[in-house]
């Protein structure tokens, strides 16, 4: 049936592209929807899904610090295989100090310092000094957050958590997001895995002194090149031992959870073959003496050694829990912090909270949306209805962009939304009053479209190219939730554009013809008084 | 449904003294309140911790208090009602860097005993954080500032803008005195609600702007108090019903929102309403203060255009290879 000329609609660019939107932000924000597990989602935010958020500093000027230890360590080594004897070996603030007792393995000893990594050495007489250059101390700092992003990401991933987020934020601050935590205890877990240094060292007891442990002190035991450590497992015990430590965890290469002959949990680690080798070389000129097993500066166990103990690989016993033992060996096979961590922001959001929250946005975002549409309606008519087509696809448009961009709907962001749906339908507000104004004047439909539009067309672009330059303004100074804010705002300010602007005059033309032939003023833009 | 007549033109400026002083009164009173009363500013800015606890039944408040009393970490801490009976947050300028043992951990020790709880969310700002905020904060509000100064002037003209800012900082600060008033928490969610009155108000303002602007390059009339009464009630239909739509939505976040949305949605309400005030009565009414001349602009735009087309008689010249 062919209907006539006048009422027929004819399908215009604005429309299709309006229909080409809409499907676009339907089928996209169907996944964030019905939360499926396929296809792009909007993720919630830890304020809204509940869970934990920490941000992290770096104490980067310790991992300088342990540098040095081992360059120490290192020196130790060298001399020790070399028969050269050196005194006072120690590290004294930003070097390491030692002196030669015979000058002539000054060569000897040249050669091994210069292949240390950014290493300045003085001499003077018989007494040496190294330290690192300054791009190489901001080398370590940066290596230290570094690492430590990477053995967190490590050892949350191993964790077993929900996606956890490890990210570099700033320069040196370490943001960690993790979605999964719901209990205190699961909370406290996962702090203790995150912090913990997991630095292990191998250490020789001072077998000269050790029986005077309880009454030095620690300057004292640093005059002989030792430290007083605590045991572990009885804490008015102490060990004497040497400052230096043969191996530290950079050499491990496995950490399992394993049974002593009691059935008690265990964590068997091995070495690499560096490692072996002078793990090796010291048992072998070490039998009858003690070999410490300190962890994190405490000393878990001290046994004698027998015999040369070849094939690298060792045991730490402590008096562990099942999940203890299997954290401590997730921590020791990601490695050790180079540097220790310290929380400067945290905020755990109960999942309940999170519950509650999102309900009480979506009954805002719910309510504010029908009084906005029933007013649009009742003020507009039929333009009105077309008004909150416009915002609904809006709103579609929004979720389905943040689904694509992998985006995070936080709080702050709801709130962004509920306020965009008042000011999305600003822009149909100025153009149905530009529009009815070239009406009154006596235009006729099409040109009142016409020019109702472009006049509007001005003051909206003016008004949202700087709503958008201050949402930039809000996204590159923000923190988390403020970023999150800018990012809805402004999806929503470039669809309405689309959806408010063209689609809305798409849907005009389309009745063009059925409008002008009404002459119904009143059912298509609500006015109420007699047009000219 | 129509709310105003279309060819009824309001004198607006007439009444620009009463305004004037209306809001020279606010905005003083505001600032008197803000310099003595001063904000309380959330964790965001100060560091510190807050804890939310639900308690199964009403919270016991006061032995809440008595038991945090002895805990050098909640010495001067707040502790009150939150949205409900059943639920309470307490506030304090501690914070603790340690992860293995945190606050959150120490005050679900020192509740112990108290009732049936749960907690439900703990926040904790380090104090560097807080500073680096307040500054990052500010820039951000300077930033926007510049730029719409230099939009609106490369837009319009440099009156306009000057008279924009003013009412943009009229707005705010008057809303920020409400916050004050009521001791709202001012929260990172409350710079937010500050950068949305910040567009809001430059929003409204452009919206008028544009009109004027229309009304001084097609209207004959070159007094410019009549153009301004002539643009303002020209779009004062619009103003009103985009008014009315946002502060609808605003209205529901700040109902439905809950006491943690608070620092967001109590300024947004307040500066709905200001905004809307000052971009009918304020920011126009500063372009005539601040000698505006019609003649001029127009002299200068004719100008402009007869630069354009000698420019483009040139071009046109040279590419015909005359000159």
């Amino acid at each position: 049936m062919r209907l006539p000329e006048s009422t027929r609609m004819k399908l215009n660019f604005r429309v299709v592209l309006l229909i080409a939107a809409a499907l676009f932000g339907i089928i996209f924000s169907i996944p964030s929807l019905t939360q499926s597990q396929h296809g792009a989602k909007v993720t919630l935010g830890l304020d809204l899904q509940g869970g934990l958020h920490l941000l992290l500093g770096v104490k980067t000027e310790e991992a300088v610090n342990s540098q040095l230890k081992s360059v120490a360590s290192g020196i130790k080594h060298f001399t020790e295989q070399n028969d050269i004897l050196v005194d006072g070996l120690s590290v004294q603030g930003d070097g390491v100090v030692f002196s030669l007792l015979d000058a002539e393995d000054g060569t000897k000893l040249g050669e091994h310092l210069k292949n240390v990594q950014g290493a300045v050495v003085k001499v003077s007489g018989e007494s040496y000094r190294v330290s690192f250059k300054p791009e190489e101390v901001e080398k370590l700092k940066a290596q230290a957050v570094d690492q430590a992003i990477e053995t967190i990401r490590n050892r949350l991933d191993q964790f077993g958590l929900a996606e956890p987020v490890v990210a570099r934020q700033g320069v040196d601050k370490i943001l960690v997001e993790l979605p999964g935590i719901k209990t205190p205890q699961e909370e406290q877990r996962a702090r203790e895995l995150i912090s913990r240094a997991a630095k292990l060292e191998l250490m020789a007891v001072d077998e000269d002194r050790s029986m005077r442990v309880n009454d030095l002190s620690d300057v004292e035991a640093a005059s002989y090149g030792d430290k007083i450590l605590e045991d572990a497992l009885q804490p008015n015990m102490k060990h004497l031992v040497n400052e230096i430590p043969i191996l530290d965890g950079t050499v491990l290469t496995d950490a399992q959870v394993g049974y002593d002959q009691n059935n008690r949990p265990v964590i068997n680690f091995s070495l690499n073959s560096a490692g072996a080798q002078i793990f090796g070389d010291f048992t072998g000129k070490s039998v009858g003496k003690r070999l410490a097993i300190v962890l994190d500066g405490k000393v878990y166990s001290a046994p004698v050694i027998n015999e040369r103990i070849g094939g690298g690989s060792g045991q730490i016993s402590g008096n562990y829990s099942v999940s203890e033992a299997n954290d401590l060996a997730i921590a020791l096979r990601s490695g050790a912090l180079l540097a220790p961590i310290y929380m400067l922001e945290k905020r755990s959001v109960g999942p309940s909270l999170g519950a509650d929250s999102i309900k009480a946005s979506l009954l805002a975002l719910v309510s504010g949306f029908v009084l906005v549409m029933i007013f649009m309606i009742m003020y507009y008519g039929l333009a009105g209805i077309i008004a909150n087509l416009a915002v609904m696809i809006n709103i579609f448009i929004i979720l389905a962009m943040m689904a694509l961009l992998g985006a995070t709907l936080t709080l702050p962001g709801m709130a962004g939304i509920v306020l965009h749906i008042g000011l999305a339908v600003d822009a149909n507000i100025i153009i149905n009053e530009r529009v009815r104004e070239q009406i009154r004047l006596g235009l006729g439909l099409k040109k009142a479209l016409q020019e109702g539009y472009s006049k509007a067309m001005r003051a909206i672009l003016d008004s949202n190219i700087t709503q958008i330059i201050a949402c930039t303004i809000l996204y590159v100074y923000g923190t988390g939730a403020i970023k999150g804010f800018a990012v809805t705002l402004s999806m929503g300010i470039l669809a309405s554009m689309l959806t408010a602007i063209v689609g809305t005059y798409g849907i005009f033309q389309l009745f063009t013809n059925r409008i002008e032939k009404s002459k119904n003023y009143k059912l298509w833009f609500g006015m109420t008084r007699k047009v000219n | 449904m129509e709310l105003f007549k279309e060819d009824k033109v309001y004198n607006f400026l007439g009444k620009g003294k009463i305004f004037f002083v209306a809001s020279f009164v606010l905005f003083f009173v505001a600032i008197a309140l803000i310099a003595t009363k001063g904000f309380s500013f959330g964790i965001d800015f100060t560091g510190g911790t807050v804890v939310q606890v639900k308690y199964q039944g009403v919270a016991p408040i006061d032995k809440v208090r008595e038991a945090l009393e002895k805990n050098e970490l909640f010495k001067h801490a707040a502790v009150s009602e939150f949205g409900s009976p059943e639920e309470i947050v307490i506030k304090t300028a501690a914070s603790t860097d340690g992860l293995s043992k945190d606050i959150g951990d120490v005050t679900r020790e020192i509740l112990k005993g108290t009732g049936d709880f749960e907690i439900r969310r703990v926040d904790m700002v380090g104090p560097k954080v807080g500073d680096e905020l307040r500054v990052k904060g500010l820039t951000a509000f300077l930033l926007t500032l510049s730029a719409i100064m230099a939009m609106v002037t490369f837009r319009y003209e440099w009156r306009f803008a000057l008279a924009a800012i003013i009412a943009i900082v009229h707005d705010i600060v008057i809303t920020f005195g409400f916050v004050s008033y009521f001791e709202i928490d001012f929260n990172i969610e409350s710079v937010a609600a500050l950068l949305m009155i910040l567009g809001y108000s430059i929003h409204d303002t452009i919206i008028v702007y544009d009109r004027i602007r229309e009304h001084i390059q097609e209207s004959k009339n070159s007094d410019f108090v009549m153009i301004v009464n002539e643009a303002v009630s020209r779009t004062q239909s619009r103003t009103t019903l985009t008014s009315l739509t946002v502060f609808f939505v605003v209205l529901t976040l700040f109902l439905f929102g809950g006491d943690i949305m608070l620092g967001f949605s109590f300024p947004m309400l307040v500066g709905v309403i200001i905004g809307t005030y000052s971009s009918i009565f304020v920011a126009a009414q500063l372009v005539v203060w601040t000698g505006f001349s019609v003649g001029r602009y127009r002299e200068k735009m004719a100008e402009k255009i007869k630069l354009q087309a000698e420019k483009e008689k040139m071009r046109a010249q040279f590419e015909q290879g005359i000159v």
